[in-house]
């Protein structure tokens, strides 16, 4: 049974990797200077002391944070992860619902910088050394080194701001109705944060391609493929793509962790409403289970993405499936 | 008909060395031999003498920074860069050394047919190499070293090639594998093919090849008939004679001294420095002339 293995191992793993995430995220904000009494009732309030005693009672907040941290995980496995002081809703009712706003704009970009960066990639390697090349590579550089915030405020004046073509934030036009919003609608908001967000993962991809292809060139493979009589094209397309894809998909799916960081500054700019603004609010405002609960669902996010790449990687390497069917 | 035939071929290549001083790094000198119709002819030398560097310059594989100069034939007709990209893997066919040249990727099958092989002409050499259909379903690296050798043959064979370029073909192979790939070249040549077979195993070479062409330094020093091999007496080189007298089977008797490598290569012959019949006729520059059916590069050979 080497499929069910492999599944049970990922299983615990991602287990493991969720208790001891809430730990740590638990142990930090316990730690932090974030007080919930204050968070809820506000800085300013007028709450008598007694109030005050009676409400960290029925919180808990006496306790001992081991016994705090066991009430937690328990309500949170009932399917309880408590309610947002920020949003005055229930914690899963807004991760769930900022989620699809963050996933639809998470795709996009990764699917964005995926393609560019790959096409780049290769086009800059196989006319390696020209002004082409030279061009790709400089930009990638500068992609790479550029702040995500600060993309976001350029692409923002320019697109929006200067040129008019996008709207400057938000992910539906105001004045519509939920109903009314329609597929274009949700596009034409998601393309300056998505934008934004690609550039942080396309630098990457096409370094990363270019120099894998690059190296490929001059491997004995193609070194034969050339005295077989095929053109550059042809080993491009026989031989390049089929040498580059995967390592490339791989890093691509490894970098959701990347896109997981990007969307707090990406979205707080173009205030859009997903995840990543929500996490900058709940910070803000020290929503505590709204932290937590997007702690661990940004680490199952995460996973997800390594897992994929793994199991891709098994799925469609000749080489790896081959050694790990048989080991697993 | 010659199929090959090259002419005073010298290939270098451009190095730099610390704060850029441009070297020329000379890896073939004045090297000539020619291939004929039905004949496998085998070159044999040291290992990392450069005799790969040959084979990369016929079929026009070269790195940028090689410079190459001399003559170079095919059919009669003058073998020039844009001629080779136009006649490799058609008319001439290349044979690497191993497994690692095939795409790891790629399927046994679809790589032995390449750009313009069809399936039915690859189902069918691979009948004649004894490649199981299974063959060309797996892997490059599920293959055994046999198979793999076989499939490189049976690629050489998807075209119709005039000329084939083997670049040590058996290295790795037992004794009767090896035996068996070679019984594969002779095939080829009697049916009209020319052969150039690059190896450092002389037992090799003479089991198989017509001529030898013994290459040292850079060079080719001579060209002899398989059969002058059988006595001392018979080949024309002193290298040639040094290197029969060091054979295990013919006494083990060394020469001194060592063979120059590449930027290293004297004026004159390559083998003056360690040659018994030296004298000043040997500084300058030596053709290739030829001597009792095959050819030698010694101005004292007889």
């Amino acid at each position: 049974m080497p499929r069910a293995r492999f599944l049970g191992k990922a299983v615990f793993r991602m287990l493991t990797l969720l208790a001891a995430v809430s730990v740590l995220s638990f142990i930090l904000l316990t730690l932090s200077p974030v007080d919930p009494m204050t968070a809820y009732i506000g800085s300013d309030s007028t709450l008598s002391q007694e109030a005050r005693e009676e409400i960290a009672e029925h919180w808990g907040l006496n306790d001992a944070p081991v016994k705090r941290f066991t009430a937690w995980a328990g309500n949170f496995l009932r399917g309880d992860w408590g309610s947002s002081i920020t949003y005055k809703k229930p914690v899963r009712d807004v991760i769930l619902e900022r989620f699809q706003y963050s996933i639809a704009l998470i795709f996009l970009a990764w699917a964005l910088s995926g393609v560019l960066g790959y096409a780049l990639g290769m086009a800059s390697a196989a006319k390696r050394g020209t002004l082409i090349d030279k061009a790709v590579k400089t930009c990638c550089l500068a992609m790479q080194s550029a702040p995500t915030f600060w993309v976001g405020l350029l692409v923002l004046s320019l697109f929006a701001v200067k040129l008019g073509w996008f709207p400057i934030g938000l992910a539906a036009p105001m004045g519509k109705t939920a109903a009314e919003v329609d597929v274009a609608d949700r596009i034409y908001h998601m393309a300056l944060p998505a934008l934004t967000l690609s550039v942080l993962g396309t630098g990457k991809i096409t370094l990363y391609t270019r120099q894998k292809f690059i190296e490929i060139q001059s491997s004995n493979f193609i070194l034969y493929a050339r005295a077989r009589g095929e053109s550059a094209w042809e080993i491009l397309l026989r031989h390049g793509i089929r040498n580059t894809l995967l390592p490339a998909v791989t890093l691509q799916f490894a970098s959701f962790s990347e896109l997981f960081g990007g969307i707090a500054l990406a979205e707080t700019v173009f205030s859009y409403p997903g995840l990543g603004s929500a996490v900058t609010a709940a910070g803000l405002n020290a929503d505590v289970p709204l932290l937590l609960g997007i702690a661990v669902c940004s680490a199952l996010f995460v996973f997800a993405g390594n897992l994929m790449a793994n199991v891709l990687y098994i799925a469609l390497d000749p080489r790896i499936g081959e050694d790990v069917r048989h080991e697993m | 008909m010659k199929i090959l035939e090259l002419n005073d071929i010298t290939v270098s290549f451009r190095m730099y060395e610390r704060r850029f001083r441009k070297r020329e790094l000379e890896v073939l000198h004045r090297l000539s031999l020619s291939v004929r119709e039905g004949e496998i002819v085998a070159v044999a030398g040291s290992s990392g003498s450069g005799k790969s560097i040959l084979a990369h310059a016929v079929l026009g594989l070269l790195p940028g920074n090689a410079v190459l100069s001399g003559e170079m034939y095919y059919m009669g007709n003058p073998l020039g860069e844009k001629d080779k990209e136009r006649l490799r893997g058609r008319e001439i066919a290349f044979i690497p050394q191993s497994v690692d040249y095939l795409d790891p990727l790629m399927k046994t099958g679809r790589q032995v047919q390449g750009t313009r092989g069809t399936k039915e002409r690859q189902r069918q050499l691979f009948q004649e190499y004894d490649l199981g259909e299974e063959a060309e379903e797996l892997y490059p690296f599920q293959l055994s070293g046999g198979m793999a050798r076989r499939a490189l043959l049976a690629a050489a064979e998807m075209e119709e090639a005039r000329l084939v370029v083997a670049d040590e073909p058996t290295p790795g192979l037992s004794r009767e594998m090896a035996r068996e790939a070679l019984g594969h070249f002779r095939a080829l040549a009697d049916k009209g093919c020319g052969v150039l077979l690059i190896s450092h195993d002389i037992d090799i070479a003479l089991a198989v090849a017509d001529k030898v062409a013994i290459f040292y330094a850079g060079t080719i020093v001579e060209t002899a008939f398989a059969k002058d091999f059988q006595g001392e007496g018979m080949l024309r080189h002193p290298y040639s004679k040094a290197f029969f007298a060091a054979l295990p089977q013919n006494g083990f008797r060394p020469t001194r001294g060592s063979q120059p490598y590449a930027g290293r290569l004297p004026d004159g012959c390559v083998f003056a420095d360690r040659c018994p019949a030296r004298s000043e006729l040997c500084a300058g520059e030596i053709p290739m002339r030829p001597l009792r059916g095959g050819e030698v590069k010694c101005v004292h050979a007889t």
